[in-house]
């Protein structure tokens, strides 16, 4: 055979080849994402079994593991999926891997506790992941935070919070607010001040970018729930005035209560519902990171 | 006589080399020669002088930058002429985890040979080869020269028509170079075709009609062994004996050079007989008498300083 | 088809005779320690640790022998010289490339084979696993032996015109990256432009896609493996290496042996 003719032969069958393995591969996708849908698999759950495999590589294996924390997590998040099953036997691992992974019981705390959209809506593991965090590192005062966190917004359970607070503000080292907390939950109960200023300290405190992110988000909710307050006194008003509702806030503007139309923390304008209450606009990203559970404060 | 074994027609070998494979380095120019059916053919050179690549041209492990060459008709390119040639490389080296009998029967398989007579004619390579002591022993633990002979039996394993030995010789002592050469002037006798190269004179001479001289790539001359050879006999060796101390012998005696009681002494052809008297005629014991030629590597040195001088191809061809 | 077959075996011969399935004495051990190990850790999940255990020792092993020995496949018999007497006989270059990947594949087949025996002999003195378990778990080692005779094609190519080295290099990085594949097609990133995205896209559905044979969670779980994907990895693998072969072929039939 001449050199052309056995080329082009060969070129021939390369590009018959590659396009049966595009096409090929297509169906592969198509037939694995059927069987892998419900393959959120943990195949070692047991943290001491994985310990013992990784033999004196388990700081190594714990870092791995702890990728594979936020690797679930942000990818959950972001197809917004809500079922994260898979958190607390992932961190559970982690934890017994390294039990001095500080961020991860940080996150776990956070993120287990935490109601839907943002969290796994279970405050109960996310206590015992930070008491054993407070067990492997009673020196670290922090944890105590994270844990009057929990009963604070996510148990509504103030007397616990405010015992936490206070116990986590004898330990060295820790902040004088954390005493401040302790007085003003035990005082007053749940109160938006408190809540933004327990978010904005987790916010300036953390180095983690999904805590961060999630205090933002949790920091803007609050903003727009005061503003939504504001917004539904002044329609209060309005309908004292007009006899009826205000159907949208340029009949407030109009009317001279308010300077111009507002906007939530993100920069969309609220909106009334059929009862003349402010909301949150569907159109704005803060929407759907409302507590699926409106119960909870 | 039909086709020749072996046709070669301008074989030009370059290999590429250097950043991006830009340069060039020629190992072969422009080869013309043919192998006669039936003929021994000593293929003789220096080192890197483009034996070894027009033989592995010949095999089809490495391709021509230009040229053909046809062995039985067949363009080398076509693989289908390899049930009919037998190649031994230079330097040979095999699966060293196999024995001796079990190589060999491997490349019997590979030629397609049936079973019955894989077993006979792999028992009988081994015992042509002086290895069947040696049979079932790994070929990791075979000396060079036991290779060799390994090697020549694969060559020859399948009955091929053509036999092409890239340094067949070189490894062996006596006993296996005395060997190998039975075994060539026995493909000889049964009108096989051989074309081996060496660099060493002696085997050229004693086996090949013809020889081919190849230095610096080029082929220099194609002719009998003696014509190329024993050109110019540079005259008579005379080895005698002599104990006295006669006068008329000085002259004689100081161009000699003496070991012991023996000399050894160079004259011209013309000399030889008035020297021979001279030293009859004084008592001296005259050993032998042999012609003095120029040695294989004078002739090479001297074709390639004419290479390196660039001047034209020296002319020893003379059919 | 007869002379591939002769080198096929005596490749296997070589393997044999280099001792390379000793690897199964490790394999033996890992599998007696685990054994040893689950009993003593894990409660309720010992099938599963043997599982994904066994089948990632499976496949590791697998993977070392087919990169190191594939890589010298050919490489190995250039620099020894043990190729110029079997090219000089009517052996066609691919005949002989086809012997030598057909030969690692069986020694693979063979060891992989008995590795699984070893796995499931594990799985029945830990519990008396269900039929369910044993099906998806032979899957899994068979979907392990294709992605095996795919290395081993890649492998093979790299050997054709690179040093081993290289060719290890090469093999491995090109193993990886058939692992992220998934990655690759989701990428995203602001610093890239479009069009490299929709390259490194193109590239994802091109380059050999390791993942398509990762099922070992579904069988350590004991599900079962639709047969249609037994059929479309099968024929994936088969197109593959014969792309792969093919081009391996072309370069070592232009190949001038030195």
């Amino acid at each position: 055979m001449s050199t052309g003719a056995s080329r082009t032969l060969l070129c021939a069958v390369l590009l018959l080849g590659f396009s049966g393995v595009w096409r090929l591969q297509h169906g592969i996708d198509a037939q694995l994402n059927t069987t892998r849908q419900e393959q959120d698999d943990l195949t070692l759950r047991s943290g001491a079994l994985v310990k013992a495999l990784s033999l004196e590589y388990a700081p190594l294996a714990a870092d791995l593991y702890w990728t594979r924390v936020v690797q679930y997590y942000g990818g959950k998040h972001e197809s917004q999926q809500t079922n994260l099953d898979l958190l607390w036997p992932l961190l559970d691992v982690t934890t017994t891997l390294d039990p001095n992974l500080i961020v991860a019981y940080r996150f776990g705390g956070m993120f287990l506790s935490d109601a839907p959209p943002r969290g796994a809506g279970k405050p109960e593991q996310g206590i015992e992941l930070l008491r054993r965090g407070i067990r492997n590192n009673p020196e670290y005062w922090r944890f105590y935070e994270d844990l009057g966190f929990i009963y604070y917004f996510d148990l509504g359970d103030y007397p616990k919070a405010a015992e936490v607070f206070l116990e986590g503000s004898k330990r060295p080292g820790a902040m004088i607010w954390m005493k401040t907390f302790a007085a003003r939950i035990s005082e007053k109960g749940e109160s938006p001040e408190t809540s933004t200023m327990l978010w904005s300290e987790i916010y300036n405190s953390t180095s983690e970018p999904s805590i961060k992110e999630n205090a933002k988000v949790h920091l803007q909710l609050l903003r727009a729930r005061a503003d939504c307050e504001q917004l539904n006194k002044l329609a209060a008003e309005y309908k004292k005035r007009a006899g009826h509702p205000p159907a949208n806030m340029r009949d407030l503007v109009k009317a001279g209560l308010l300077p111009g139309l507002a906007t939530d923390p993100v920069g969309v304008q609220y909106w009334f519902d059929l009862e003349g209450n402010a909301q949150i606009n569907p159109a704005s990203p803060l929407f759907k990171e409302q507590r699926v559970d409106n119960k909870r404060p | 006589m039909a086709t020749p074994a072996i046709e070669i027609e301008n074989l030009t070998k370059d290999y590429p080399f250097g950043f991006l494979h830009l340069k060039k380095k020629t190992s072969l120019e422009g080869l013309t020669m043919s192998v006669e059916n039936g003929e021994v053919f000593g293929f003789l050179g220096p080192n890197g002088a483009g034996k070894s690549t027009t033989i592995k041209l010949l095999v089809g492990l490495i391709f021509p930058t230009a040229g053909t060459a046809r062995i039985l008709g067949k363009p080398i390119s076509d693989i289908s002429m390899h049930g009919d040639i037998g190649y031994l490389p230079e330097q040979p080296y095999f699966y060293d985890y196999l024995t001796a009998a079990e190589l060999l029967d491997y490349f019997a398989r590979i030629h397609d040979l049936p079973a019955q007579e894989r077993k006979a004619r792999v028992d009988a390579m081994l015992k042509k080869v002086g290895l069947e002591t040696a049979r079932k022993i790994q070929l990791r633990k075979y000396s060079k020269g036991m290779l060799q002979r390994v090697g020549l039996a694969q060559a020859i394993l399948h009955d091929p028509k053509v036999v092409i030995l890239d340094e067949p010789m070189s490894g062996l002592d006596p006993v296996g170079r005395r060997e190998v050469r039975d075994i060539i002037l026995e493909l000889k006798q049964a009108g096989k075709t051989v074309l081996f190269s060496t660099h060493i004179l002696s085997d050229a001479e004693m086996l090949c009609d013809r020889v081919g001289v190849i230095v610096g790539g080029k082929l220099r001359g194609v002719g009998a062994p003696d014509e190329i050879v024993g050109m110019k006999p540079q005259g008579m060796e005379i080895l005698f004996e002599y104990t006295g101390d006669s006068k008329g012998l000085r002259g004689l005696l100081s161009k000699a050079t003496q070991t012991g009681s023996r000399y050894r002494l160079q004259v011209a052809e013309a000399d030889l007989y008035a020297t021979m008297q001279q030293l009859c005629g004084a008592g001296a014991k005259v050993l032998s008498v042999s012609q003095v030629r120029a040695t294989l590597e004078e002739y090479f040195m001297h074709l390639v300083a004419a290479d390196r001088a660039q001047a034209p191809a020296v002319e020893v061809s003379g059919k | 088809m007869r002379r591939v077959g002769i080198v096929a075996l005596n490749t296997f011969r070589e393997a044999v005779r280099d001792r390379v399935l000793y690897n199964l004495v490790f394999f033996a051990l890992v599998m007696i320690a685990a054994s040893i190990l689950v009993g003593q850790i894990s409660i309720g999940i010992e099938e599963m640790v043997i599982v994904s255990l066994g089948l990632s020792a499976i496949s590791v092993i697998g993977l070392l022998i087919a990169v190191f020995i594939g890589v010298g496949l050919v490489s190995k018999e250039m620099d020894k010289r043990t190729l110029y007497a079997l090219l000089a006989k009517p052996v066609r270059r691919w005949e002989f490339l086809l012997g030598k990947f057909g030969g690692l594949v069986l020694t693979l087949t063979v060891n992989t084979i008995a590795m699984a025996l070893g796995l499931f002999l594990a799985l029945g003195v830990i519990t008396q696993s269900d039929e369910h378990l044993a099906g998806s778990v032979l899957v899994a080692v068979y979907f392990i032996l294709l992605k095996l005779a795919l290395v081993v094609a890649l492998a093979l190519l790299f050997s054709c015109y690179t040093t081993p080295l290289l060719a290890i290099l090469c093999t491995a990085g090109l193993y990886i990256a058939g692992l992220f594949v998934k990655e690759m097609r989701a990428f995203q990133s602001d610093t890239v432009s479009q069009a490299v995205q929709s390259v490194l896209r193109g590239l994802s559905y091109i380059l050999p896609n390791f993942e398509n044979f990762d099922v070992m969670a579904a069988a350590a779980h004991g599900r079962a493996i639709p047969g249609l994907l037994i059929a479309q990895n099968t024929a994936y693998a088969a197109l593959y290496c014969a792309v792969v072969l093919a081009a391996a072929t072309a370069i070592f039939t232009r190949r001038n042996l030195k």
